[in-house]
């Protein structure tokens, strides 16, 4: 049979970032791609040797438009963790609600894109349009829509009143009626359903052995996210990952969906449990009719500690560190980073990590950054061979690529 | 086949999502950084928000007094406002308007004397 080589990529109507593949296709069959990369590097781990470790948390939340709080929560736990710093509890928590606040919008983002792969655009524009309630509140409260700037190496720069949680709870609860309503059409709809399922199959097995992270090892069985290792508040938080075990693009899809519920269940336990007294206590006794009381599958854990918090009234416990006022959102950062330290956090598409490495000096020795996308490349190539050309799209895009971040 | 026709028929009676550009413009909420401004009798060119500015597109000279911002550099962060001692940097929730040529926010205040000149 004779081959064609296809080139798919980087300007293609369905691919959002800069992907070039080179399919070989046999008779409309895919039967190798190779990737090439490299259209949108930026040198931003290079700018540690002119920027200094402070203002390289601003250089940091450039590398991913999209989950820029997530990226800023990862260098600095990195320097706050060569340095010694404790976080104040408040800003952790904050850090959290921000850090899911930026989840959802992703995950919203990513279910109205891939309804589009498969040209379902009254979909895409729907989900979109939820997501728009997500970028207000950021608006409100960090100053920005999505590069947010709110962490500073030591904390964070703002803070959330009652009212402003009061709002963000109102906004949730109206968020999460508009997104069940689209659970049906993303979920069983037959058109949808034949597009997704078992394309680009993902077993257990090569999941393990080729990397994959986030929503990719997730949709293959795997019950692994870096929230759960504790950091930000997520260590007194508690959580559970959510899987499903099919691997095909279906099953990524429906993790995500899923995850964006469960991102919902984890702001407002957050927002319920935030130390420094008034606001926890503001907000506990304030929305309690419109909790989430059904409990399906993964989210349980969350929901049910979120309930037992309600009922019980269990407000915030006193802070541990007693140097750092209750209410302080940043501690003191005194000295210059001198050390070396890796530190992983759950971006929207999966893991990511951050090698840091201080030599004394103000300037960092050298800021590594290993993005989700680059570790769910090879998983792709594993996927697309045998699929159908039709298919590529959906499957690349079940990925969730971010060639920006990853070029850096 | 059906799911979707809530969203339909409720699409159908509801307000419009988009607005009309440019007869409704979408306002800002309290505390967005928009635009950076600076009052420049306040200044004291003590140079931190220059120091400190992520994409270091303020440049400030005490010697002369004057105090300079490539708008189009400007990322929008918020730090100078933040590390300023006097409080003269503030940001206004509106958006720096479109502009045809990049354009460079220039200020010339009174540098502060040093003790000794003053004493003089």
């Amino acid at each position: 049979m004779a081959r064609t080589i296809l080139p798919f990529g980087p300007q293609h109507p369905v691919l959002p970032e800069p992907l070039h593949l080179k399919l070989t296709i046999e008779n409309e069959i895919v039967v190798e791609a190779l990737p090439t990369l490299g259209y949108v590097h930026r040198g931003l781990e290079k700018l540690c040797e002119v920027r200094d470790f402070n203002q390289m948390v601003q250089i940091v939340e450039r590398v991913c438009g999209i989950c820029s709080c997530l990226h800023a929560l990862c260098y600095c736990e990195g320097i706050e963790e060569i340095m010694g710093i404790e976080v104040p509890r408040r800003a952790k928590y904050l850090r959290t609600i921000w850090g899911e606040l930026h989840r959802v919008h992703s995950h919203l983002l990513w279910l109205g894109l891939f309804a589009d792969a498969f040209g379902f655009e009254s979909l895409f524009m729907q989900f979109w349009r939820v997501r728009e309630r997500i970028m207000d509140i950021m608006e409100a409260t960090c100053g920005n829509r999505v590069v947010v700037s709110v962490n500073v190496v030591g904390g964070v720069r703002r803070d959330l009143s009652p009212e402003q949680c009061q709002w963000i709870e109102q906004q949730l609860i109206i968020s999460e009626k508009e997104i069940r309503q689209l659970q049906t059409t993303i979920l069983n709809d037959y058109t949808v359903k034949k597009r997704c399922c078992g394309k680009g199959v993902l077993t257990k097995e090569q999941a393990y052995q080729l990397g994959a992270v986030g929503p990719m090892l997730r949709g293959s069985g795997w019950a692994q996210d870096a929230r759960q290792t504790g950091y930000a508040a997520f260590g007194e938080l508690g959580f559970e990952p959510i899987v499903e075990y099919d691997g095909d693009s279906y099953a990524r899809c429906a993790v995500r969906f899923r995850e964006t519920l469960q991102s919902f269940d984890i702001v407002r336990l957050a927002i319920a449990r935030m130390p420094a007294g008034e606001t926890a206590a503001t907000v506990d006794s304030g929305s309690d009719d419109d909790t989430p009381t059904t409990i399906t599958g993964n989210r349980g854990n969350i929901i049910q500690s979120y309930n037992r918090d309600k009922h019980h009234h269990i407000t915030a416990a006193p802070p541990p560190n007693l140097d750092i006022p209750a209410g302080a959102l940043a501690a003191k950062v005194k000295g210059k980073p001198d050390g070396e330290a890796v530190t992983r956090v759950e971006q929207p598409r999966g893991e990511l990590m951050y090698y840091l490495k201080g030599d004394g000096s103000k300037h960092m020795d050298r800021v590594r950054i290993r993005t989700p996308t680059f570790a769910n490349i090879p998983p792709l190539l594993a996927m697309l061979p045998g699929c159908e050309l039709a298919d590529v799209p959906v499957i690349v895009l079940s990925i969730d690529p971010c060639i920006s971040c990853t070029e850096r | 086949m059906f799911n979707m026709t809530k969203n339909v028929v409720a699409n159908l009676f509801a307000k419009s999502s988009t607005r009309l550009y440019p007869f409704a413009v979408r306002g800002h909420f309290e505390g967005f950084r928009g635009t950076l401004h600076i009052n420049i009798d306040e200044c004291i060119f003590c140079r931190t928000c220059m120091i400190k500015c992520p994409s270091q597109c303020i440049a400030v000279d005490n010697k002369a007094g004057t105090w300079t911002c490539e708008a189009m550099s400007c990322v929008y962060c918020g730090v100078c406002v933040d590390v300023c001692p006097t409080g003269c940097l503030s940001m206004t929730n509106d958006h720096r308007q479109v502009a045809t040529e990049k354009q460079t926010m220039s200020y010339q205040g009174v540098p502060k004397k040093k003790k000794k000149e003053a004493a003089e």
